[in-house]
């Protein structure tokens, strides 16, 4: 925080204008990333005006702590190989910037789908010869926010057809299956009640768009696997583990479900 | 969704010409009658007092959760179901009896869980096996709450 804070005010003292403009900038993008698909609502859309305030600046957004994090990291050598992602894959800026929007997908070596965690983690314990991060880590939670921030603005397209198709269709499945004690599925809530309230807080579509998310309630960012277990456990059943074929599987068709809209990496909700 | 009301439409013929008999492991056996269950789970009258405190509490019924009802000094009353003032109106005792119990019976695609069921449960978490949400006499007093919302 300390950091980022004096190069904020660092920016504004040294190019005043500059990050006047940054900040106009930073506004037009806030509003284009939560731009609706047709009949597809971004979480942005049922979040309160304080809350998308706080994802619209980004000076404001503590999610760009962990977008810091990873941008840190990105350039820092690891390994017995002694390589840093810059090394093989320079500017994120350019080389990241699909990865965002095409999470998660078909990976011929493994056969079946990868999101983008496993995907950094691969890279790290086959290319680098480094440790896998540990999910929820800051460091892999900074470097999914940072990778995935490339693509903000984007729109989601995953693909569902080909060696996707049954990975596909059993996400689908478990979005549409009931469990736990209180016996619902994600469909029932994300779907059949999008918009309505469930006591104080108002039912979102599920989107995944904004992930790795910073959440209020959690005061921190957090994966979408982390979330999925969250509502797992609130209709109390037993969660997958994070990273797990079944959350990977419900991934791409959540992801699916929100095609179109503009990636928010990261995006604040409640 | 024909399938299902194909499916619902049989269960309602069947239900009409015979009684069925659920009976659970660790909750008590009750019949259905046409639309609903005529017989107290328990044979003790439910009492409403508590009964409106059930369908409050987050940790019981959280009837709140989903349904509006006249229950004022509780702030945020969800908007998933319809509300609950003037349900004793609508429906006969026996009728939400069943609703509370297994609204499943009635409406197979329904989010309202079964509060009286302890069975056929996906990735049920540990501590709720063999358990149903409510007990026996929390559906009669709930029930009995519900019945004084004319």
């Amino acid at each position: 925080m300390k950091m980022r804070q004096l190069l904020l005010a660092l920016t504004f003292a040294t190019t005043g204008t500059l990050a006047v403009t940054g900040l106009g900038l930073g506004l037009v993008i806030g509003q284009t990333t939560a731009a609706k698909a047709e009949g597809i609502r971004s979480g942005y859309s049922y979040a309160t005006k304080e809350t998308q305030g706080l994802q619209d600046d980004d000076m404001s957004n503590p999610g760009y702590l962990w977008v810091d994090t990873g941008e840190d990291l990105w350039s820092k050598a690891e390994g017995d190989a002694g390589k840093s992602c810059n090394d093989c894959h320079g500017d994120a800026a350019e080389s990241m910037k699909k990865a965002g929007v095409s999470y998660p997908k078909y990976k011929d070596d493994i056969g079946k789908l990868q999101n983008i965690e496993q995907r950094i983690n691969q890279c790290r314990t086959d290319n680098m010869k480094a440790k896998a991060w540990k999910w929820e880590s800051s460091q892999l939670l900074g470097m999914t926010t940072y990778v995935r921030n490339q693509s903000r603005g984007l729109p989601v397209s995953v693909a569902v057809d080909g060696p996707a198709a049954p990975f596909f269709a059993k996400g689908e499945a478990f979005f549409n299956q009931r469990r736990g004690l209180l016996d619902m599925a994600c469909k029932h809530c994300h779907e059949d009640n999008a918009g309505n309230k469930i006591r104080a807080n108002v039912l979102s579509e599920g989107q995944i768009n904004g992930f790795p998310v910073y959440r209020l309630k959690w005061g921190k960012v957090g994966s979408t696997h982390r979330r999925f277990r969250g509502c797992n456990k609130q209709v109390r059943a037993k969660p997958f583990k994070n990273g797990s074929d079944e959350y990977v599987n419900l991934e791409l068709y959540v992801a699916w479900r929100g095609r179109g809209l503009g990636v928010e990496t990261p995006a604040v909700r409640n | 969704m024909k399938m299902h009301r194909l499916i619902g439409a049989a269960a309602i013929v069947a239900a009409s010409i015979s009684l069925t008999l659920v009976a659970n492991a660790g909750t008590v056996s009750y019949q259905i009658v046409d639309d609903g269950i005529p017989k107290s789970l328990t044979g003790t009258a439910g009492n409403a007092q508590a009964g409106r405190k059930v369908a409050y509490n987050r940790k019981t019924g959280n009837c709140l959760a989903c349904h509006k009802a006249p229950i004022p000094e509780q702030q945020f009353h969800g908007e998933i179901g319809p509300d609950l003032k003037g349900v004793a109106s609508r429906y006969s005792e026996a009728e939400l009896r069943l609703r509370i119990v297994d609204s499943k019976k009635t409406n197979s695609d329904t989010i309202m869980p079964a509060f009286y069921r302890d069975t056929g449960f996906t990735r049920l978490q540990k501590k709720w096996v063999g358990k149903s949400i409510l007990k026996a006499q929390e559906v009669e007093d709930l029930l009995a709450y519900l019945m004084t919302l004319k």
